[in-house]
């Protein structure tokens, strides 16, 4: 194939150089075991606790707070779990979130329900967000947590998180979000946005895959997710992934600092290709277009389907991924999707770009010239775009 | 893309026989758009023996991959060899498709029935009404588990 271009960023990024120099110490020269007393171990020892303290500082809480995991998923369903569980030792057996949180927080929930716990999902609506204000109405003395995605994997949509845990703060309920898509994009910062626990992975932000943070604030209690040694403050066992750690410590530096230049330079790229695609008659821009990802373009075509768009595009060189039922194998369309009230013929024809500060002027006019015409040709052959054209299917969009 | 065989992504990306017959002597559509998929199929039939074929496929790789590997299969064949071709026969002619996607091989199967047994009601040729089972209602239309 030639050129790749690649606007799968939401679901991987490739790694940033500079975090990939920063892992290389750790294979062969500072390869020990933090937990070790003797000097080799305990030079790891001090390097681990140095990128926990710069990423401290990144979220703006204290280093003592930063608890390092494989990655998002598990971030969150430890999270989960632990609050759900300290919740129910005082009787609080109620869970808030919404109804298109990431199947990390999705399943955590559905088992926490199997073992007696009741969870409100709030509609987040035909823009894909929710506000403060339906979060406190259904608030309750039983409340045990709050959590609320930061940023939408599929549809980009970032919730007002600052008012949702000011909130839960007032309530004293605790407020747990999954920042995996929002960490390194947006500006994260635990204290002024109220957050009690946060989620987040490096490899969405140029870091390495298999590592990622659980933030739980100070005096909250946690349970302990991995049993087996006192790393982690005795929360979760197993030696630490130095290099891994290193690496997503130098990537959220990157992403941090480079963040006021390269998100206003990608919405810019972004706005173009949501304009350009918004041409394609009976199309839709999925999830509210202001408080949306930099990043992030989601769209629906009626009358086709979305896995074959998605091979046909990669067919011409670009890598995007869809919500269609069948990338999942699954019947259902994406369940963020119906959860934005879109009806699933519509939602089977769905398409997620999401651009990286790589991506160029050039690849969005290449994207905007193979989209128009690989939606054509499915159209073409489509008997549902038929009945739609002549009038025996109501458009929906 | 490994998720396909070559094969399928050939069907797919250059498919045969798309289109529409305006004057078609049967034509049969299942599926449903909310599970997205949506078959149609248009044959030409003279004495018994279908002389051309058509679809039209809303659905993935794989659904319009089936239909067009499902009409090559039928194309010049006589129509008691139509019926007999199974989901698994167009299946193994695209050289294996992912368990989870064999509901599309069913889907073509139950198209071309749907077709023949359309241009039987047209003409009111007789027929054993066993061969036609009612295509899968959209309760019972489920994706792979184990059609094959």
């Amino acid at each position: 194939m030639e050129k790749v271009i690649y606007l799968d960023n939401a679901a991987t990024t490739a790694m940033s150089d500079g975090a990939i120099a920063a892992m290389q110490p750790y294979f062969k020269g500072l390869y020990g075991n933090p937990s070790s007393l003797h000097t080799v171990g305990q030079r790891a020892k001090e390097e681990l606790e140095g990128f926990r303290a710069r990423i401290a500082r990144r979220l703006n809480c204290d280093a003592g707070e930063v608890y390092f995991t494989s990655g998002g998923s598990e971030a969150d369903n430890q999270a989960i779990r632990s609050a759900a569980i300290l919740g129910s030792r005082k009787g609080k057996k109620h869970i808030v979130t919404t109804a298109f949180e990431h199947h990390a927080v999705l399943h955590t929930l559905k088992k926490l329900e199997k073992e007696g716990f009741e969870v409100t999902y709030l509609d987040v609506h035909s823009n894909g967000l929710v506000t403060a204000e339906e979060v406190k109405t259904v608030l309750r003395p039983d409340t045990a947590l709050v959590t609320v995605m930061f940023a939408n994997n599929e549809v980009g949509t970032i919730q007002p998180i600052a008012e949702i845990g000011a909130v839960c703060r007032a309530a004293g309920v605790v407020f747990h979000t999954d920042a995996v898509q929002a960490a390194g994009h947006v500006p994260v910062d635990v204290r002024a946005q109220n957050i009690d626990m946060l989620s987040l992975s490096a490899h969405k932000f140029k870091g390495p895959k298999g590592v990622g943070v659980l933030y739980c604030k100070k005096g909250l209690p946690l349970l302990t997710f991995v049993e087996g040694g006192a790393q982690e403050r005795g929360k979760r066992a197993g030696t630490e992934n130095l290099a891994g750690i290193a690496g997503m410590a130098e990537a959220l530096d990157e992403a941090v600092e480079n963040m006021p230049a390269s998100s206003q330079k990608i919405a810019a790229l972004r706005d173009r290709l949501i304009d350009g695609l918004l041409k394609i008659p009976h199309s839709r821009l999925n999830g509210d277009r202001q408080s949306r990802l930099p990043g992030n373009v989601n769209m629906c075509f009626e009358g086709i389907e979305g896995e074959s768009l998605l091979l046909l595009l990669d067919a011409k060189g670009i890598c995007a991924s869809s919500g269609s039922a069948c990338t999942s194998g699954s019947l259902d369309p994406s369940h963020v999707l119906l959860a934005l009230g879109l009806p699933h013929e519509v939602a089977h024809g769905s398409l997620r770009l999401t651009l990286s500060d790589e991506t160029t002027k050039e690849d969005i006019d290449y994207v905007l010239k193979c989209v128009p015409e690989v939606v054509g040709y499915l159209r073409s052959i489509s008997p549902v775009w038929e009945d739609l054209e002549t009038g025996k299917r109501q458009h929906l969009i | 893309m490994a998720l396909y065989s070559e094969k399928v992504m050939d069907h797919f990306t250059n498919p045969r026989n798309v289109g529409v017959i305006e004057d078609a002597d049967g034509v049969g559509e299942v599926g449903n758009a909310k599970c997205g998929d949506i078959m149609k199929i248009y044959l030409k039939i003279r004495d018994g023996i279908i002389v051309d074929v058509k679809f039209h496929t809303f659905g993935c790789g794989s659904a319009i991959a089936s239909s067009s590997m499902a009409t090559e299969l039928i194309k010049g064949k006589p129509l008691s060899e139509a019926l007999e071709l199974t989901n698994k026969a167009v299946a193994e002619a695209l050289d294996g498709l992912p368990a989870y996607k064999m509901h599309c091989s069913v889907l073509a199967e139950e198209a071309i029935r749907a077709a023949i047994k359309n241009y039987y009601d047209r003409n009111g040729i007789p027929y054993d009404k066993a061969q036609f089972p009612d295509p899968a209602d959209e309760d019972e239309h489920h994706h792979g588990d184990g059609e094959e």
